[in-house]
């Protein structure tokens, strides 16, 4: 019971509502968000998160100025 | 294994905004990389957070951000250029429960719209700034902002703002803090994750300060412009960092909201009858029900009285009568005085216009129905103005009569001269008012009730002068003075004639 929990993060960001500016990227204290090579619906070169190494830190949210584009999961062991 | 989600999109956003014309619903309008839409994302997820939606109340300004009630999920408004201050403040003392956000650019807020803004922040109204000073105006294309810095290129300044032709940039938090009314002046930035999270805290704090009733919190923004400004990202933030901060210091300027009891106001009255009972709170004897009219014809139509004479005679009183008269029996009424230097000695003029519909134009330089001139010189500037078969009434006293006054119709009485022996010439306007009462029974009253049309002369008198109980006996006497010397002028003009 005392054992503490171990936390998961993951950042999901939704290919339509990115333009791309980067900002989520270079804030990333990580580095685990890159640029995509192809273009969403709005032609912009959207950002993803590589799949390993969230820390669930909230740079990425904050630094992105589009409402929805950035959501964090936390999971956490049982 | 349990998933939450741990950051979202906030919820002081509206989920989907279909305000926003056009098929996507979700992105806000604001180029790649805007700091618009940071500082968006920090108010709304305090709104959400303080549950505070309800009674909030987001004024838009001009600029990039005029459409944010596409996205905030609280009250909106739009104002002109500038003015989300005074707007702001006819919210905050109407309901002083709202909690109102002006949400404004630095052309906005620092040019066009400076004075409303340091107007209430002097005022000390309970709202909050949120000031996004991003050095130039974005929405027309960049052009050279108040808070452009020396030497930075825009399409107004391509050499560079030049400090000896368009001086140094404003420096809007630190002249906000200097006055002694706003209880919160903090200037962040919109460009690292640690200046970001600190505009967070900056946020949180003023719109507590407005739940609160402290007054007037700002919060001033550094923020990017990087497609005008042709930055990326990267270069955006080292430009804010180096170069804005450099002559913005970053940093909370001001911070009393702990030493500041909250705002009280009196409780707002929207019921009609109390508002009418506390706009006019002199009860005048007599009057007539609120339903009367007379059934004159000739009260159809707009009657346009223009009452002049040299300034101390009580020109602007005597139209104020006028006025009175008509607003007791129910008239639509404008009373328009001349402003200017002639008000002490001089000439003096006012305007004053009934009608049953709306007033039009307050203002008369034609078609003037009644002239009362009580000096030679407004007989011979407003004359012409006087329609044909219009009536003058003039100062026989001060004036002789005019020439070639064609069809119109002259009355004169010896008002000044009245007034003398009555012991004081000030009430010369109200033997005027007297002759008016005796003249105008033919000319505007045709066949009504005589009774109830002298009794308004009397009421318009008591109303006047309300406010000045000591000489109501005297405007009165010299009211009926008035009426007998016009009686008599026209009975011995009758058996003349």
């Amino acid at each position: 019971m005392a054992e503490k929990k171990r936390k998961i993060f993951s950042v999901k960001i939704a290919p339509q509502e990115c333009k791309g500016c980067s900002r989520c990227v270079n804030a990333c204290p990580k580095s685990v968000l890159k640029i995509q090579e192809n273009i969403n619906q709005m032609g912009y070169f959207f950002a993803t998160y590589t799949g390993d190494g969230c820390v669930g830190c909230g740079a990425c949210f904050y630094n992105c100025p589009e409402p929805g584009a950035v959501t964090i999961y936390e999971k956490s062991e049982e | 294994m349990t998933e939450k989600i741990k950051l979202q999109r906030p919820k002081g956003f509206f989920s989907k905004f279909d305000r926003r014309p056009g098929p996507v619903k979700t992105n806000m309008h604001y180029c790649p990389g805007c700091g618009h839409g940071i500082m968006h994302k920090l108010i709304a997820e305090a709104l959400a957070d303080f549950d505070m939606q309800q009674n909030t109340i987001f004024i838009a300004p001009v600029g990039c951000a005029v459409f944010t009630y596409y996205y905030f999920d609280c009250g909106g408004i739009s104002v002109p250029h500038g003015r989300a201050p005074a707007v702001a403040t006819g919210i905050v003392r109407a309901t002083p429960d709202a909690h109102v956000i002006s949400y404004q650019g630095d052309g906005d807020l620092a040019a066009i719209g400076l004075n409303n803004f340091l107007q209430a922040a002097n005022r000390g109204e309970n709202m909050v700034v949120f000031f996004v000073n991003n050095a130039i105006y974005g929405m027309t294309g960049g052009q050279m902002a108040p808070t452009t810095l020396p030497g930075q290129k825009t399409v107004t300044c391509p050499n560079g703002r030049s400090t000896v032709n368009e001086g140094y940039p404003l420096k809007v938090s630190e002249m906000v803090a200097a006055l002694d009314s706003p209880v919160y002046v903090e200037r962040v930035a919109l460009s690292t994750t640690k200046n970001i999270m600190q505009a967070r805290r900056a946020v949180r704090k003023a719109l507590q300060n407005v739940i609160n009733k402290k007054g007037f919190s700002m919060v001033e923004a550094l923020s990017g412009c990087p497609v005008n400004l042709n930055f990326n990202a990267q270069e955006m933030n080292e430009f804010i960092d180096n170069q804005m901060m450099s002559y913005f210091p970053l940093g909370c300027l001001k911070d009393i909201a702990d030493n500041r009891d909250p705002i009280k106001r009196p409780v707002s009255i929207y019921a009609k009858n109390k508002v009418k009972a506390v706009l006019f709170p002199q009860a005048v004897d007599g009057g007539v029900d609120a339903e009367f009219e007379n059934p004159s014809e000739l009260f159809k139509k707009e009657r346009r009285i223009k009452c002049a004479g040299f300034g101390g005679q009580g020109i602007l009183s005597l139209g104020m009568m006028i006025a009175s008269m008509a607003k007791l029996r129910n008239f639509n009424v404008s009373w328009l005085p001349s402003y200017g230097p002639e008000k002490r000695g001089g000439t003096a003029n006012c305007s004053v216009v009934l009608s049953r519909s709306e007033v039009g134009s307050p203002l008369i330089d034609s078609d003037c129905n009644l002239l009362i001139a009580m000096n030679q010189p407004s007989i011979d500037k407003y004359l012409p103005e006087l329609k044909d078969k219009g009536v003058l009434l003039y100062d026989s006293s001060t004036a002789s009569a005019p020439e070639n006054i064609g069809n119109r119709i002259v009355y004169s009485v010896a008002a000044s001269n009245i007034a003398e022996k009555m012991g004081s010439i000030k009430c010369a306007n109200s033997v005027m008012l007297g002759a008016l009462a005796v003249i105008l029974r033919d000319y505007f009253l045709e066949k009504d009730d005589p009774q109830d049309f002298d009794r308004v002369f009397e009421e318009a008198i008591l109303d006047c002068f309300s406010h000045k109980k000591n000489t109501i006996r005297l405007n009165f006497n010299a009211y009926y003075a008035g009426k007998k010397a016009a009686l008599e002028i026209l009975q011995s003009s009758t058996v003349k004639g």
